[in-house]
């Protein structure tokens, strides 16, 4: 159970970590806005409450690792690992620059704290599978976290790998969906429906877990309820707001990866700022 | 093993990885289906625990080994040449040759010599696919002996592999060689007129041929070049010095397998004109048909072999620098 101040410190830090996706992303470029913004809860409640994770030692072995299943999120893992001391607050503006450790994708070879190659969509269950099975034969404590994309879920290999986490029993792996309801061109349901969700996950033999994927106080509940199960790997739809957090981006599909304003980017920190003061009142 | 007895590569690579299962713990295996046939079934006997059944899922097994990779393991995953290759081409390209991972991506019963089953089974792409890919070794074995070594070997090696594999059995044209290594190729012929440079389970053409060219006084250096990247340049422009033209010869498209590789590797390096031929398949699938009639239908058999080399020599007298 998370206790109230607790709760207060992660609103905090989600705060900040939008803060810093912001000013990390800027005007002039296109970034995706929509999916960084609406997973910043679900991952302030994995590496500042769920996660084993020693700040600065992002290569311990006992580390509890997350995988960007929709990698293109990376920008909200690098604001997290920037907080936890990993990455430089420094380097945080060079995203995406010839140079930088920031990749506009997650590139493990160049990125300390990342745990897998993803972009590509519909590979990191399966990846994350390959980490479960490692950790059971070496007989290892850490658990394996994997983040996906709802429209991502269209990737068959999703499928493929979602059978073989049950085949294998691999209860020390959790999944999470984020489910904002847009994919790129449009809604998920329009471009091909996915719905029922929690269905098909429970059909392909999960243990399956809803929450608001904004609250973070469910969001932690959630967790522990489904590292909780042994026997079957456990999945999470997070029901989330694409853009979230940014009035303007909420809920709007032409953000998934557009470039921002410098007025709209100024307008957005504006918003960010008034929600942090009126949280501390 | 004695120089006559034939066996397929892929059986070697089956009875070398259950044996250095019990020397090398790091190791697992993934199979998609086709442990008897990929011949992972005897190290899924020895150590179960290690070995992983994913089904008819090729994508999600290549993800899979990646992270095995990932967390330490040394991951062998297997399937036909043709689906490991193509079927989850991209799941190699992201997860496995962009972190380099250590990951031995198998590729059994490949190349014409799969036989009957046809052209959506015969791969005839899949080392111009893996070739292409930053990172990757490309290794492809003539003979049951040096595919053990090349099993061996690999597991000191960092950073992926594309095994190619065969169920074409031959005699053990290695079994002598007593030096094996990754990227070094091997000359098991040698000779003062011709190049000819093979890989894989059709090596015996080749050495047929220069027994063939041999009747007509016809000096021909056979190499073995196993390793089609990275490119023992060297080896082969040092044997192309001497002989002033290379024949290359594989059960492969010829276009970005070991010929296109060795016209690359002349074309940039060598100090002189130097011709070289390709045999190979010529920009077509295959087709229905036991390996050997395969073979002759794409001219991958020691008589073709012999006439194209003639046909090379007589090309005329080499330019001299």
């Amino acid at each position: 159970m998370i206790s109230q101040d607790q709760l207060v410190v992660l609103s905090l830090r989600a705060r900040e970590i939008r803060l810093t996706l912001l000013r990390m992303m800027g005007a002039g470029k296109a970034h995706h806005f929509g999916g960084s913004l609406s997973c910043v809860e679900i991952l302030t409640a994995l590496y500042f409450y769920k996660m084993h994770y020693e700040a600065g030692e992002p290569g311990h072995d006992d580390r509890d690792r997350l995988i960007l299943s929709k990698g293109h999120a990376v920008p909200t893992q690098y604001a997290c690992l920037a907080a936890l001391g990993v990455l430089k607050p420094e380097e945080v503006p060079s995203l995406k620059t010839l140079g930088s450790r920031l990749q506009g994708h997650p590139d493990v070879r160049k990125t300390p704290g990342l745990e897998a190659p993803t972009g590509s969509l519909g590979q990191g269950l399966s990846f994350a599978n390959g980490l479960a099975l490692a950790a059971r034969l070496d007989g290892a404590a850490h658990r394996i976290y994997v983040l996906l994309g709802d429209g991502e879920l269209d990737e068959g290999q999703v499928w493929e790998a979602a059978m073989t986490s049950a085949h294998y029993r691999l209860d020390n792996l959790t999944a999470i969906v984020d489910r904002n309801g847009l994919q790129a061109q449009g809604a998920t349901e329009a471009m091909k429906r996915l719905d029922p969700i929690v269905g098909k996950w429970a059909a392909f033999g999960w243990n399956v877990l809803q929450c608001n994927g904004h609250d973070l106080s469910a969001l932690c509940a959630a967790l522990d309820e489904a590292t909780a199960v042994r026997g079957r790997p456990s999945v999470l739809i997070a029901r989330t707001v694409k853009g979230k957090g940014v009035s303007f981006l909420e809920g709007r599909y032409q953000y998934h990866n557009a470039a921002l304003s410098a007025d709209e980017v100024a307008r957005a920190l504006g918003e960010l700022g008034q929600q942090s003061m009126e949280h501390t009142d | 093993m004695s120089v006559t007895a034939k066996e397929a590569t892929r059986d070697a690579y089956g009875r070398a990885l259950a044996r250095l299962g019990g020397v090398e713990p790091r190791i697992v295996v993934l199979d998609a289906d086709l442990f008897r046939s990929t011949r992972t079934s005897l190290f899924a006997e020895r150590f179960p625990d290690r070995f992983f059944e994913m089904g008819i899922a090729e994508q999600d097994m290549v993800s899979t080994a990646a992270g095995l990779a990932m967390a330490g393991k040394i991951a062998f995953a297997n399937s036909f040449a043709v689906f490991i290759t193509g079927r989850a081409f991209d799941q190699v390209r992201q997860q496995v040759a962009l972190p380099a991972l250590n990951v031995r991506l198998c590729g059994s019963s490949a190349g014409l010599t799969l036989g009957a089953d046809g052209a959506t089974h015969q791969s005839v792409v899949d080392v111009a696919l893996m070739r292409s890919l930053p990172n990757m070794t490309v290794i492809v074995p003539c003979d049951g002996s040096e595919t053990e070594r090349v099993v061996e070997a690999s597991l000191k090696h960092q950073g992926p592999i594309y095994l190619r594999l065969s169920r074409y059995e031959t005699p053990a044209w290695t079994s002598g060689i007593r030096d094996f290594a990754i990227g070094k190729a091997i000359c098991l012929r040698e000779g003062r007129d011709i190049t000819i440079a093979a890989c894989g389970v059709i090596m015996g053409e080749a050495l047929a041929a220069a027994d063939l060219l041999a009747e007509k006084g016809i000096s021909a250096e056979v190499l073995d070049v196993h390793t089609i990247k990275p490119l023992d340049t060297d080896t082969i422009l040092a044997s192309a010095a001497k002989t002033g033209r290379v024949l290359t010869i594989e059960e492969h498209s010829i276009i970005g397998g070991l010929g296109s590789a060795v016209c690359e590797a002349i074309a940039e390096r060598a100090d002189r004109h130097v011709p070289v031929r390709r045999l190979g398949i010529r920009d077509t699938f295959g087709e229905s048909g036991t390996a050997d009639e395969l073979l002759e239908v794409h001219g991958l058999t020691a008589p073709h072999i012999a006439r194209e080399a003639e046909s090379l020599l007589r090309a005329g007298s080499v330019p001299d620098a």
